[in-house]
């Protein structure tokens, strides 16, 4: 299990263990992480479960892949630090990652 | 006021309804019957990762089992929905049970459409659509079976790519002269059909199955011009029907889906319907439509949660569809019927590229293949009619969001 801090825009912050393997998506949605719909499953076909990694993140959270980076051009609000959750595999080193919930999701 | 809702379906419109009535502040008694035994799942992997057992089933459950008990969600799981009373507000269902209800969704979706040919229900002959169906297909694509696909359109190629990837030696026998013909462009078909070749399967178009052979099980797949492709196991996918048989008999109007209008509302004031069982109205395409989507179950079966509940919502969204192929991602958005021209952006040789259908200079659809960015500007672009200036269209150093 990884330590995953899910923060809502207004600042509300909840913690989930999340399988290792699995996804940052899949753990927001099976524990009903207020604003990540995920509709396409993780296909990453929908830019629903976008999020913004904290700062000290970033480098262990690793690079954007090109389509996903396509997606998220085009999401709502996108960020030098936005990702989509379902793209991020969770780790033990993810081990107290801290990810925002943006206002809306999708284009 | 409605004190008790029955869903019927458990797919990905009878799951979001659930969601959204819970949400919305529903307190009363809330029934999902689903004729599968599983909890809730999603489809679309089916073909894909977990075909390939890269994705384990527990994964493709919208919700664990502790989600349905916190939100008292009695599952009836396994159990038929046999007959519908609409005067009386009765389910009958196949364990003898009968619900009552103060509104119903029926979210039943659609079945594979079957072919009838001989030797059509030899052993061995498959439809991939359900959870269940999944096991003997995984089983019988052991490394150097001979796997032949009946059909060319998403769930023939996404298995044919599939079974590839697990070693199969594959056969893809498509009616039509090139493979998605009903969905993509022609060179979107190309792509995909140059695709399958180089990863070795043998696709063949313009073929018409006669019939099945086989002693026990399958063993030929024979065609109408007499050649014989030898086979361990068959999967057809000759596309889906809308399940409207329970509604029929109950005297809903049907045709082509469950009739219902732009407030998910059937032709009986106390069931509404969503998802691939349904023929909507389309506001954005000025038209009915039957859609086999994701987004469109998700987001029909939100509208008519909220509208049982009292909320009039319409429902008005422009559909997305996605397949992947091999290390292909196509994503499709908007409806392409009544264009009039075609716009590529892009080069197919470079593995990436789009293509915009257009109805005069108002933008209608666009197929992206592994091009993200142009899928995504295109659902803002479509869901606002935008009017578009094609030459800008076909100048790749102009952004699609900005070719207007």
């Amino acid at each position: 299990m990884a330590k995953i801090i899910f923060i809502q825009p207004d600042g509300a912050r909840r913690e989930i263990d999340a399988p290792i393997g699995t996804t940052v998506m899949e753990t927001a949605v099976q524990n009903q992480v207020h604003g990540i719909v995920a509709l396409c499953g993780g296909a990453c076909a929908c830019a629903t479960c976008h999020v913004y990694i904290g700062a000290a993140w970033l480098a262990k959270v690793g690079p954007r892949e090109d389509m996903e980076q396509g997606m998220l051009e085009a999401a709502w609000e996108p960020r030098e630090n936005s990702r989509l959750s379902c793209q991020i595999h969770v780790t033990a080193a993810l081990d107290g990652l801290e990810v925002t919930v943006p206002e809306r999701q999708g284009v | 006021m409605v004190s008790s809702i029955v869903i019927i379906g458990g797919g990905q419109a009878g799951a979001q309804a659930i969601d959204t009535l819970r949400r919305e502040g529903f307190t009363g008694r809330l029934v999902l019957v689903c004729d599968e035994p599983e909890l809730p799942y999603q489809r679309p992997p089916l073909s894909k990762k977990f075909l390939s057992a890269e994705l384990a089933a527990d994964r493709l459950l919208f919700r664990h089992r502790t989600f349905y008990d916190e939100h008292r969600v009695e599952l009836m799981l396994g159990v038929k929905a046999e007959r519908l009373d609409t005067s009386r507000r009765r389910v009958d269902l196949s364990d003898g049970v009968t619900l009552t209800y103060d509104k119903l969704l029926l979210c039943l979706g659609a079945v594979a459409r079957r072919i009838t040919c001989e030797g059509a229900d030899l052993v061995g002959v498959h439809y991939l659509r359900n959870l269940a169906d999944v096991a003997p297909i995984r089983a019988a694509f052991k490394p150097g079976a001979r796997a032949v696909v009946i059909g060319g359109g998403y769930i023939g190629l996404e298995s044919a790519a599939t079974a590839r990837k697990m070693g199969c030696e594959v056969t893809v026998l498509e009616m039509a002269d090139r493979v998605m013909n009903r969905v993509v462009a022609p060179c979107v078909s190309q792509y995909f059909a140059q695709e399958h070749r180089s990863h070795g399967i043998n696709l063949l178009c313009d073929v018409r199955v006669a019939g099945i052979e086989g002693r026990h099980r399958v063993e030929h797949v024979v065609c109408a011009d007499g050649t014989r492709h030898p086979a361990d196991v068959v999967i057809v996918g000759v596309g889906a029907i809308a399940n409207t048989e329970l509604a029929e008999k109950a005297g809903l109007r049907s045709d082509n889906g469950i009739w219902v209008d732009e407030y998910c509302r059937t032709s009986d004031a106390d069931v509404y319907a969503a998802g691939d069982c349904t023929n909507h109205p389309s506001l954005r395409y000025g038209r009915r439509v039957r859609l086999e989507s994701v987004d469109n179950a998700f987001e029909q079966s939100k509208a008519a949660a909220l509208n049982i509940l009292g909320r009039a919502t319409v429902h008005d969204r422009v559909p997305w569809f996605w397949s992947d192929q091999y290390d292909n991602k196509m994503l499709i958005v908007g409806l392409t019927q009544d264009h009039d021209s075609q716009v590529v952006r892009g080069d197919p040789q470079a593995r990436s590229f789009s293509v915009c259908y257009l109805k005069g200079h108002e933008l209608l659809a666009v197929e992206a293949v592994n091009h993200s960015k142009d899928y995504m500007a295109a659902r803002k672009l479509i869901a606002d009619r935008a009017v578009m200036d094609p030459a800008r269209l076909a100048d790749l150093n102009v952004a699609l969001k900005d070719a207007v």
